[in-house]
Order: structure tokens, then sequence, then C-alpha cells
């Protein structure tokens, strides 16, 4: 355990750690009842929707996964542009605690490269770094698409009024191939990168406690430690460290979601490969 | 003509011969059940004919048969049971001195006994390979057919008489056949009238006409011996696959819809072939009066998709998306994906490769491995 000493600071709100458990949660049952139909004649993928309760549940749970997902998807959006329009909080879109890349991103990109590679030093990362930022859009893009074509295969009497069907048969395409891409990228690399590396292994908790160690923070986030000190917003954002409740709820939640992702990783490369 | 002469024979031997048999059973009184037989008012001389009185030679010619039933004895002589060791008269009516009426319900050729009777022989295992016929017997009696008529007594299922013929019975090869391929929508269509009516009108009754002679009849769908019911699951799950053993193109392409997914996952509230084309009275989508026509879509999609319209029906249930001439969009679309999805994984994939290495040589260098404690 850390010692008493040690500060802990702010990275997530409470509304920031919801939304990730919402994704996590509805993410890891649109993955599980949408690769059996994806893949239906793998006998893995056969053996789930059994288990889920055929193909009637399959279909109720993966619209009800997909409809609390988009509220949630709908309720940052809005919250974004909220802050944006109404309290003209440009930060948003623009600047280091943006999501939006900058020029940095690429130099910080091309950094990390060269720091693979032992040709450089380790870039100084701010709040969100190039992989953050990666994974932010590529849920939020993937999400859109997923969504969408979803919705237009679910209600596809009403977009027939104004779609041709034949798009239907590209929606179903990208429906399937854009979620092969998200289960992959996200049971393999996010959780990577974010989780499983050396560095972090299990498990980074930050998400989940919404705070980070000062250590952590400065190793991690270098260049928004730097601006803190430096413009004193630092003490603002001290917060008590996590309670022990905490930590282990969030380990508890966090591995059987890491572990469940992983299962659902080895039946898709399974599935895919056998397809 | 023929007729007379037997009812004349029947009655005139029938006075003569009454008082007869009484004699012959006074020493042959095992024989006496030919009393209660079809047989019985024959008398014993009436089969036995060569015996005049008594004492008599202790051999005797083979009893005759064709004697009185010679259309009969004439046909089994064409079929192919008229081999060395095949069945005779009394191998399938039992001992001729207890042959029943077939409307016996105890008679051996009574529909509802006859599947055993034939099983004698069909449902032996060994004989049935020896006979080059897979086992029809056990396939029949599970069958919908087989389950009516000796499970339930309905005399109106199919005996293997229906289908097959009784005296007469040809090798399915032979163009005289019930069985034969072309001639088995009528054999079916004895019973089944309705089913006739519509694969008639059917592309596949329209070429089987025309002399398409191996195009798809009753049995390449429904199968022979093994005719289960239509509403059964089992039954539904494999339909695809039969049309798909003919239509190889449009099965390859139905396997890639939602429909097939749903389908593959063992579900059958999904649309199978027939839901869209029919199943007797297929029509080719150019015939104005098929499910598939044009003008049709949405009434057929309607069945299943409430408030389908025009543009809904554009949807192409055999989209193929490795054929560019026909499905460009969906090809192209096809090619990005694939092309994403590579690109996207593959460079994460040699990121987090380096991104590991790199970590663990570091680690080494600072002797720390992990932030978190």
């Amino acid at each position: 355990m850390e010692d008493a000493n040690t500060h802990y600071y702010v990275r997530f709100t409470l509304a920031q750690r919801l939304l990730h458990a919402v994704i996590v949660v509805t993410f890891l049952g649109l993955a599980l009842t949408g690769m059996p139909l994806r893949f239906s004649t793998s006998p893995w993928m056969q053996a789930i929707a059994r288990g889920v309760g055929g193909f009637g549940a399959v279909l109720f749970f993966h619209k009800l996964s997909a409809v609390i997902l988009t509220l949630a998807f709908l309720i940052h959006v809005a919250h974004i542009a909220y802050r944006v329009v109404m309290k003209h909080d440009y930060a948003q879109i623009w600047g280091p605690r943006s999501m939006v890349p900058r020029l940095k991103d690429i130099q910080d990109f091309f950094g990390n490269l060269k720091w693979f590679l032992h040709l450089g030093p380790k870039p100084q990362f701010d709040r969100f770094a190039y992989w953050d930022k990666f994974d932010y859009w590529a849920v939020f893009w993937g999400m859109a698409i997923i969504g969408f074509s979803g919705y237009a295969m679910w209600f596809a009497s009403f977009f027939g009024r104004f779609i041709p069907g034949s798009w239907l048969n590209i929606a179903l395409l990208i429906h399937g191939e854009e979620a092969i891409l998200a289960v992959g990228f996200i049971f393999a690399i996010h959780f990577f990168n974010t989780h499983l590396r050396p560095e972090n292994f299990p498990m980074d908790l930050t998400i989940f406690t919404g705070r980070q160690s000062e250590e952590e923070f400065k190793h991690m986030h270098p260049e928004e430690y730097e601006r803190m000190v430096t413009t004193g917003g630092l003490k603002e954002r001290e917060v008590e460290p996590p309670p022990l409740w905490m930590i282990n709820f969030s380990r508890i939640m966090g591995v059987l979601a890491v572990v469940a992702g992983l299962i659902m990783l080895v039946i898709l490369v399974v599935a895919f490969v056998g397809q | 003509m023929k007729r007379w002469a037997v009812l004349i024979l029947i009655l005139g031997s029938a006075c003569a011969a009454w008082a007869a048999a009484s004699d012959c059973l006074s020493c042959h009184e095992e024989k006496s059940t030919v009393n209660a037989s079809i047989h019985g008012a024959l008398g014993c001389t009436g089969c036995h004919a060569a015996i005049q009185g008594y004492p008599h030679p202790e051999k005797q010619t083979p009893v005759n048969c064709a004697t009185c039933h010679a259309d009969m004895a004439t046909e089994l002589t064409k079929s192919v049971h008229a081999t060395s060791g095949g069945p005779t008269c009394v191998s399938c009516h039992g001992d001729g001195h207890s042959i029943l009426a077939s409307k016996d319900p105890r008679s051996a050729t009574n529909p509802a006994k006859l599947p055993r009777t034939c099983g004698t022989c069909h449902g032996n295992a060994d004989a049935a390979k020896k006979l080059g016929a897979p086992q029809v017997y056990a396939l029949y009696i599970d069958s919908i057919h087989g389950f009516a008529l000796t499970k339930e007594g309905l005399l109106v299922a199919a005996s293997c008489s229906s289908c097959h013929g009784s005296h007469g019975i040809l090798s399915h090869r032979n163009a005289k056949s019930k069985t034969f391929h072309a001639n088995i929508p009528e054999t079916c269509g004895t019973c089944h009238a309705g089913p006739l009516e519509g694969f008639n009108s059917g592309i596949h009754g329209q070429k089987l006409k025309a002399g398409a002679v191996n195009g798809p009849v009753c049995t390449d769908c429904h199968t022979a011996h093994q005719i289960t019911r239509v509403e059964s699951t089992a039954w539904q799950m494999k339909t695809t696959a039969t049309c798909g053993g003919c239509h190889k193109e449009k099965f390859a392409t139905y396997h890639d819809t939602f429909h097939a997914q749903v389908s593959s996952l063992g579900y059958e509230q999904t649309a199978r072939c027939w839901d869209c084309h029919a199943y007797h009275d297929i029509l080719p989508a150019s015939d104005p009066k098929s499910k598939v026509a044009a003008a049709n879509l949405i009434q057929t999609c309607s069945k299943c998709h409430a408030g389908a319209n025009a543009g809904f029906v554009k949807y192409d249930p055999h989209a193929n998306a490795e054929d560019a001439t026909h499905y460009p969009a969906l090809h192209y679309a096809s090619i990005f994906m694939n092309l994403l999805l590579s690109g996207v994984l593959g460079f994460f994939a040699l990121h987090t490769v380096l991104w590991f290495l790199r970590t663990r040589s570091s680690a080494k260098a600072d002797g720390r491995p992990s932030l978190q404690k």
C-alpha cells in the first residue's frame, strides 16, 4: 500500500467513471450477444447463443445493451455540447484537456516510436496520450457507425422509407466487421495499452477510482503535472486516497471485465480463423 | 370372363369339396385353419387339385396359386422379386392354409401389417445390405407415414405398397416403376393431390414435364422413407441445405445474411428458401405470379416484416460481396472494411509489441518493473 503521505489527485469525474462502467458492461453484453450472429456456424458461438437463452434472448440482450449504450453516448455528447455552447468551455474541444488531436499528439507518437527503438527519450505526455485519444475516437466512431447500422437493421421498415434496402446489406457488413474491429481493438489493444502492460499490470484503477497517486500522475502525465505545479491547480485536484473498499471493488470488477473480454477475444479469434 | 370362370370353379368345387374337406382333415387336422381362411370355401382339392381320392401318393406337386391368381402371378414374374430365392406368394401372404383377405386387420398384407411383412427381409440389416437398399424399414417406421400407420393405425397413411405397388414391384431404374424418378410426383400425388397440383404448376414440375428428368421431385426434398413432419424444427433446419444442394450459389450468398445467421445458430424463426420462394409452386422471379416477382415482394416480405415498403424490399437476401459487377457498393465496402480491420489491428499489434519489449528493457535498467505496488 501507499504510505500515508502520498498525495492523490482527481483524474476522472464520477460521470466519466460511470460512463466508462456503462460502456464496459454494455460492450461486453453486445460482444457476447453479437458475435454468435456474426460467426453463427462456429460451435462455440452456438454454445454461447444457447447459454444466453436462444436467439430471442440473444437479440433481446443485444438490443437492450445497445439502447443503454446509445443513451450513455447521447448523454456524453449532449454534456460536451452543453459545456461548449452554454458554458463557453472551449477547453472541451481544444487544448490539453480536450480529446481533439493536436500537433503534439503526432510529435508524441513519433517520439514514442523512437523511444520504443531506443532512439530517443520518452515523450512527456499530457493529460491524454495519443493512444488514449485513439481509444476514445475509435469507440466514439465505432458507436456511431455500429449504432447507426444497427438501428437501420432493427427498424428496417422505417429506414426503408428513406434509404434503399440494398443499404441494409451494407449495414450488416459494416455492423459486423466494425464490431470485430471494436472487439479486437478493445480486448487486445486497449487492454494492453491501459491495463496489462507491465507498468500498469494487472490493472490501472484510475478509471474506476477516479484518482491517481502523485507518483503515477508525475510518471504518466508529466506535462500535465508540470502545468498543474506551475499554475497552482494541483491543490484544487487533491483528494483523499481511494478507500480500500473502492480499490477492492474496482479490482474485482475490472479483473472480471478483462478476463471476460480476453475469453471472448480467444473465442473470436478461433471463430475468425475457422470461418 | 376369367372372373366368371373362377366363380364357377369356386361354387362348383365348394359343394363337391365340402364333404371331402372334412375327410382330409381327419388326417391333416393341423390344416383346419383353412376353414377360417379366405380359401375355406375352396376345400382342400381346390388347391391340391392332383389328389383324386384316398389313399393319395406321398409326393405331391406343389400348389400353384397362378391357377386362379394368374394376373398377380404374371406381375410377380416381371417384378424385382422374380429372382431365384426371392419371395413367393406365401412369403408375404403367409401359409396357404391361413390366408386372410388384405382387408382383415389380422392379414399379413393388411396395410397396417404390411411394413412388418416387407420388413421380414427389408428390415434385416444383412438382407438390406445384400439387396443394396439402406435401412429402409427403420427409416420408414420412424417416418410420418410409418408412425401414422403402425402406431396410430391410420389406414390412409402410405404403406409399402402405396408407393411401390404389390405384386409388380419394379426397380426405381425402370421407367414404368411407380418409384422411377419422373413418376414419383404422380405416385405421391395419389394421396397428396394438393401438393401435386402445386408442384406441377411450379418451375420444378414444369421442367419435369418438359423432359428435364434430373430435376427435383418429392423425394429429393422430403426423402423417400424418412419423411418427417414439415413443421418439425429438425426438418426446417435442414431445408436450406436441401435446396442448396442444387442451388449452390444462392445457398452460399444466403449464408452471408442475417436470415442465415439466425438459422445457423439453430433457430427457426427466420426466413428460409421457401418462406420467400414458396415450396411446391415455386416460380422464377420473372413470372408475375412468383412470390419473389418485383410486384409481389412487399406482400412476401410483409409476412415477417410488418410495414415492409418499396425501399425495404430492395434489400437483397442473396447479396454477394465478392461480386463487384452486381453489388459494387457492397463489394467495395467489404474491401474497405477488410483494409480498415487489418490496418488498425496490424498497426496496433506492432505498436503493442514494440511497447512491451521497450518496457521490459527499461524495467531491467531501472530495476523497477511496475509503478503500482
